[in-house]
């Protein structure tokens, strides 16, 4: 028979998905973040094996496991650092780092800055949930200033971060916010933030059911940015400035160039890179 | 975890909501969607039955993995009867030529998913059969109102006839589900309350 004849089945999200079952809480917002970005990998037909999930430390940081990607589950705040260093190394890859607003925004947060400003040719998504998931409840740099908790009594006071203004403002080329209650939404962003050139920021409102039940009420306050995607980040900065946190939508699009410095000429041994780092 | 203890944790910014499984209570039966003919109307309704199976599947094993059996039997008891569904519009309807689910799911409006799609927020590991098929009814009542807007609205003729017939198959659903509620006990007041919850402990 010939070959040429049979057409390829055009792969399916559950391709993506591992054997491993989530152990998330039930109704956590990161099982339709999870299905999002599987759809979203088929979307683009790409293949397992071409894909690589990076994550840091939380419950949304588990992410990894349940792909049949390549993954990894590195250490907490660091895996915007792990991911670039991957894709520099290997930019045949597509490299995704996942994890929530205490690993991105908190102990990464330094990491989050120069991964803009680099811009190195990665998706960045931070499942937010406003709230430090896995360690049970610490407020996180996105927690609202009155959140009243045991471990915040009377609530921090603090001013939030804008982790979409300090996008934009660190160099970003690509900002999204979209809201895990819309997985088919979410996986089309995602889908678009990988195709992007240059370092994609996406953040995912993924609802902490457990230790913030009130985020069940986001399904009511998400809703569609009421302008469109655009190039400029003058016009960005405004709209984001006055943002209310939940305007769903790509708000930003630029066009810079990603940093890729030219590789090496030969793989190196394992055991010349010891040698390199040995004392 | 208690919902006193869930509210006491979150205080003044406890919102709209709380721990408790509600009544589902999800926006608009869906978007209305614009059909060119009955085929694609049929492959609609055939992805929209899809994506209830996944969502249903989805959350079994997550009530599996909280030790949960009584729940994730139902659970997996409502997938296969939404995967019957799709077989039978598959065959009845669309044999001569099967559709492909598009990978990325159906696009709904911003913000939606399918009428017939379980909202997983809904969930709760302490939940019992009863609060699972509160959220089967609301997902059967939602696809019954979906279809019939359909039956009232659609241009072609075909299409609205074959929606009235999607209507009328979903209002089968709604009563077996009622039925079906009728028949299994009521949760206790405190079904929530867990001795050991997994939020901060004094
Ligand atoms: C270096 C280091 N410091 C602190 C911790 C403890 N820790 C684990 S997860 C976490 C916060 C996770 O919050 P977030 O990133 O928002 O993820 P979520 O669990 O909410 O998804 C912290 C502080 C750690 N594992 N490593
Ligand atoms: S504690 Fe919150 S973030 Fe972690 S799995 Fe549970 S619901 Fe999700």
């Amino acid at each position: 028979m010939s070959t040429a004849s049979v057409a390829a089945a055009p792969i399916t999200a559950a391709a993506f998905k591992s054997a491993y079952k989530p152990i998330w809480c039930p109704g956590c917002g990161d099982y339709s973040v999870l299905s999002s970005i599987t759809k979203a990998f088929a979307m683009l037909d790409l293949r397992p094996e071409n894909v690589a999930v990076v994550s840091g430390i939380g419950c949304s940081s588990r992410i990894p496991a349940y792909t049949t990607c390549y993954g990894f589950h590195g250490v907490h705040g660091r895996a915007l650092a792990a991911g670039t260093g991957l894709k520099v190394a290997r930019p045949d890859l597509t490299v995704l780092v996942a994890g929530g607003d205490g690993d991105g925004y908190s102990i990464g947060g330094n990491h989050f800055l120069h991964a803009c400003r680099r811009n190195v040719d990665l998706t960045y998504i931070v499942m937010d949930n406003h709230v430090y998931g896995m360690t049970k409840g610490q407020p996180s740099p996105t927690t609202e200033p009155d959140w009243e908790s045991k471990l915040s009594p009377g609530g921090t006071g603090l001013r939030t971060f804008h982790p979409l203004v300090v996008a934009l403002a660190s160099g970003a080329n690509f900002i999204a916010r979209t809201f895990a209650g819309d997985p088919n939404g979410t996986a089309q962003i995602i889908a678009d933030a990988i195709r992007t050139p240059g370092f994609s920021f996406v953040e995912i409102l993924s609802p902490c059911v457990t230790l913030r039940p009130e985020q069940r009420g986001w399904k009511e306050q998400a809703h569609p940015a009421s302008v469109a995607t655009t190039s400029d980040p003058a016009k960005a900065a405004r709209y984001l400035m006055t943002d209310d946190g939940f305007n769903i939508g790509v708000l930003y699009k630029g066009n810079r160039k990603p940093y890729q410095p030219p590789m090496g000429k030969g793989t190196k041994r394992v055991a010349d890179l010891e040698a390199e780092f040995s004392i | 975890m208690s919902t006193k203890k869930a509210v006491k944790q979150t205080g003044r910014k406890k919102a709209a909501t709380s721990a408790k499984v509600r009544a589902p209570v999800r926006k608009k039966p869906g978007s209305p969607i614009s059909v060119t003919d009955e085929i694609d109307f049929m492959t609609r309704a055939w992805m929209m039955e899809l994506e209830a199976v996944e969502r249903y599947s989805t959350l079994a094993d997550a009530m599996e993995e909280h030790n949960n059996p009584e729940v994730t039997e139902l659970f997996r008891k409502l997938s296969r009867i939404e995967q019957l569904h799709a077989d039978q519009i598959l065959e009845e309807h669309l044999s001569k030529r099967p559709p492909v689910l598009p990978p990325g799911g159906i696009r709904w409006d911003a913000g939606e998913e399918g009428p017939e799609t379980a909202d997983p927020g809904e969930l709760h590991y302490r939940m019992q059969p009863y609060h699972a098929l509160q959220i089967a009814l609301a997902c059967e009542q939602r696809a019954c109102q979906f279809f019939t807007k359909i039956a009232r609205s659609a241009k072609n003729t075909a299409v609205r006839k074959a929606a009235r017939e999607m209507a009328a198959e979903e209002a089968e659903h709604v009563q077996l589900v009622e039925d079906w509620l009728k028949r299994t006990p009521k949760p206790d007041p405190d079904w929530d309350h867990d001795p050991d919850p997994p939020v901060q402990s004094d």
